[in-house]
């Protein structure tokens, strides 16, 4: 027997496809917002891709399911306004129509349930195999880091005010020192907060995680692309809410390496720093060589 | 003597007497003073979010620049931006669509729609809306005291979240928000034990509860909405008074308290409260479009029953405003199964309003422009619902702009629409004079369509990752933050007209038609005169 539902979500897909392409646009640095965009951003994580495949079948029908209603909408206002039709039938019921309306929906909830769920669990549920442990702290405002499993000193990343912004960073998303993490490593990350609540958000990654004081809360990612990425607090935290985003590195395993047996070290390593500045600047003449 | 006593009966006080108003106890005078103080304060409410689409029409701070101008929390720093935010939200929910849905046509209309002479406790309904003002004199007064440091006002979000609104707000302006929110919700459990009392005990001899008309058994699913989750927010606020200011530690976790335990309470009450705001909407909207269709409504039962069934449903969902929180897998995957089953109700109610059109004779009258616009942006808003409910998809969209966006839709053009909709569609029964149509029209095409210039490009900053409550954004998300500013300057324009229509229809005066609206409008609100007399059915009427 044809895998006939696997088919519609293909052809769904490849609908939603044609959209996002244009949506996302296809010139979408990923890890950062684009302006003028429309859709989601570029995914480097599995559980993004996931998530932007299901967002893209959801689309297609919520956006069916609209035009229908506006369809239906337009004929009656056209077919049945005082002037096309001058005396009113009478009906109030029809009991077949009434079980279809509502059957019907209850079918489309059953096939948007069928992706939906395993989706739940594939983000929830944090994977055995795991490279490491990272542990996000929220504090008003800014975020700090530790990497229990390789004894580096917790530190902290603010944001870089708008007058000390240098050329390539983003008013706004910039920190002074970021996350780093090796690329295609599993990492269990635990989310905490030292006052408030706040919220450990990295849209590229699909990762978004309450930080709540007195409670450890965990999420995991996995990032397959190297590069800069950048989420912000997505949970209302006071007055400068706006203003202690995410920065994180993804970098080869042999820089990340590098970079934490500096930072093991010294806390203050310069070495470390400079690890991560030769890296930023590497990738970015990549980049420049690219366009 | 009774005859005497009969013209004492029919002599309605002169306007001016400000015993009438004060004192009332009459359902009519009651609901008209609710629907003026609901114009009050959604004139105030609007503008706090004038505010805000000012601050976000480009990058960088434009309002909230830090300056001291002496305007308080009105143009103060970015703590004073999350005030603005968090007191258009409690002013437009508490003070604005509430008193006009329940308060406002409630009142109005309830006991002329089920053919009784007034509400049952009519002295309950005069403390029921006079405790509002009190209230929201409290709420406006947080606004100028102190609230984080010396901050002024309460800028934690309308959810009051603590540790934010306890330990994060060590000012008196919580304090004030707390009280004022215990008012509030003391009225709105006063007028909720007074309807049910009415609904179940007034009507006319004949109207049984199955010939009800849509808008009282909207209003009476409402009422019990807010009787069953009121106390809960109650409790939850009181619990926030005591950690703030009696040592209490309930959800302080350094005293073994929760904060996610305050989650769960609030949005018990709050899940429950967005469709106290939206049901008497679709009574609204249902009786309209019968009226002008010239047609029954579609499925009365299926009608009825389907908001009885999104009220119970409504206290099953709560936890989908809390899937970040880190719930436990299974717990959200109940809550997605849940909440997904809200939209087959929902759906029951946009095909019937169109199979009532369906067949029908209509008319394009002012009010019927609403409903119609009305039941579009709610299909809007409810299929982004959808995509929220599911926690996978949620997990990039919770706290961004896309929720803003949904919610909008629901209320900005759902909730709203159907005041606006309702409003045309009685106010002629409620002031006795004509309105311009062309003028109410134009405000319907401003209103439409820069309320969706506002609120559909949130969909896209919202995708792109832009989290709400931000005074202050990423370059990228320029564009559409301009373009949704720019929109608000277009509503802007409806609202002038809105405030044109009552301005010319209080010069002109012309008198209103007991029935403006022929054959479709069949409620027995229609078969009085325009106003009503100060009190009807001394007789009471008999339902076939």
């Amino acid at each position: 027997m044809p895998d006939l539902y696997g088919e519609a979500m293909r052809f769904l897909t490849a609908l939603a496809l044609t959209w996002t392409t244009f949506a996302a646009g296809a010139f979408a640095t990923p890890g950062q917002p684009t302006d003028g965009a429309l859709g989601l951003q570029p995914a480097v994580t599995p559980i993004m891709e996931d998530i932007v495949s299901f967002h893209n079948i959801l689309l297609v029908i919520i956006t069916v399911i609209t035009l229908f209603v506006m369809g239906l909408l337009i004929y009656v206002m056209i077919r049945y306004n005082r002037k096309a039709n001058p005396t009113p039938s009478k009906f109030s019921h029809n009991t077949l129509l009434e079980v279809v309306w509502t059957a019907v929906p209850v079918l489309i909830l059953i096939g948007i349930a069928i992706p939906s769920f395993p989706l739940l669990y594939k983000q929830d549920v944090i994977p055995a195999e795991i490279d490491f442990t990272l542990k996000a702290t929220g504090n008003q405002w800014n975020w700090s880091y530790e990497y229990p499993d390789h004894e580096v000193a917790e530190y902290f990343s603010n944001m870089v005010e708008d007058e000390d912004l240098e050329p390539g960073q983003l008013r706004n998303l910039s920190v002074d020192y970021p996350l780093v993490v090796p690329v295609n490593a599993t990492v269990r990350l635990q989310v905490t907060a030292s006052d408030v609540i706040h919220n450990w958000a990295m849209p590229a990654f699909g990762t978004k995680m309450d930080a709540i004081p007195g409670r450890i809360n965990e999420a995991w990612f996995q990032a397959t692309q190297e590069g800069v990425y950048y989420g912000q607090c997505s949970e209302l935290c006071g007055l400068r809410h706006a203003f202690m985003p995410i920065e994180v590195h993804v970098v080869p395993q042999d820089v990340f390496d590098a970079w934490i047996a500096a930072k093991a070290e010294d806390e203050y390593s310069e070495a470390a720093d400079a690890i991560i500045a030769e890296y930023s600047a590497a990738r970015e003449t990549r980049l420049a060589q690219l366009d | 003597m009774s005859a005497d006593a009969a013209t004492h009966d029919d002599h309605t006080p002169s306007m001016w007497d400000w015993r009438r108003w004060v004192l009332s106890t009459n359902h009519k005078d009651i609901g008209t003073m609710y629907l003026v103080f609901a114009i009050f304060a959604g004139i105030i409410g609007g503008g706090l979010s004038g505010l805000i689409r000012w601050e976000l029409m480009e990058p960088g701070l434009q309002v909230f620049t830090g300056e001291d101008t002496g305007w308080g929390a009105l143009f103060g720093n970015a703590h004073n931006y999350n005030v603005v935010t968090t007191m258009h939200a409690l002013i437009m929910i508490f003070f604005m669509v509430m008193p006009a849905m329940i308060g406002g046509f409630g009142n109005w209309f309830v006991p002329l729609m089920i053919g009784a002479p007034d509400m049952a406790f009519p002295r309950m309904n005069n403390i029921s809306f006079w405790l509002l003002p009190a209230s929201f004199a409290l709420a406006l007064m947080s606004m100028f005291v102190p609230g984080a440091g010396a901050d002024l006002g309460f800028g934690g979000g309308w959810v009051l979240y603590p540790p934010l609104s306890t330990s994060g707000h060590n000012g008196p302006a919580m304090d004030l928000l707390i009280l004022s929110l215990h008012i509030a919700g003391v009225s709105s459990i006063l007028g909720a034990i007074n309807f049910i009392t009415t609904i179940f005990n007034m009507r006319a001899p004949g109207m049984t509860i199955h010939k009800m008309p849509l808008f009282v058994w909207s209003v009476l699913v409402t009422v019990f909405l807010l009787l069953l989750s009121l106390p809960v927010l109650a409790g939850a606020l009181t619990m926030l008074l005591t950690d703030r200011n009696f040592g209490t530690a309930f959800f302080a976790p350094e005293g073994g308290g929760d904060p996610v335990m305050y989650q769960h309470l609030f949005w018990f009450f709050g899940h429950p409260e967005v469709y106290i705001l939206i049901l008497p909407g679709f009574g609204i909207v249902s009786h309209i479009v019968s009226t002008f269709s010239r047609k029954p409504i579609f499925g009365y039962l299926g009608m009825a029953y389907a908001m009885v069934a999104i009220g119970f449903i409504g206290f099953i969902v709560w936890a989908h405003h809390m899937y970040t929180v880190g719930m436990p897998v299974d717990l959200k995957a109940y809550f997605v199964a849940a909440t997904m089953v809200i939209a087959v109700p929902t759906g029951i109610k946009i095909f019937s309003w169109i199979a009532t059109m369906w067949g029908g004779s209509i008319e394009f009258r002012t009010p019927m422009m609403w409903a119609i616009g009305f039941i579009f942006l709610f299909t809007v808003g409810g299929v982004t619902g959808v995509v929220l409910a599911n926690a996978g998809v949620d997990q990039a969209l919770h706290d961004t702009y896309y929720v803003v966006a949904h919610f909008h839709y629901v209320l900005s053009l759902g909730a709203v629409f159907a005041i606006f909709a309702g409003w045309y569609y009685w106010f002629e029964k409620i002031f006795g004079v004509k309105y311009n149509s062309f003028l109410a029209r134009a405000q319907f095409f401003f209103f439409f369509i820069g309320a969706n210039v506002i609120f559909f490009p949130q969909h896209f900053l919202g995708l792109n990752g832009m989290p709400r409550r931000y005074v202050d954004y990423p370059d990228a998300f320029e564009f559409w933050n301009a373009v949704s500013s720019w929109g608000y300057v277009i509503m802007l324009v409806g609202m002038v007209l809105f405030f044109a229509v009552l301005i010319d229809a209080m010069i002109r005066r012309r008198k209103a038609d007991a029935n403006p609206w022929g054959e479709g409008a069949t409620t027995l609100e229609w078969t009085l005169s325009s106003p009503p007399p100060f009190h009807q059915f001394s007789e009471l009427p008999k339902i076939k």
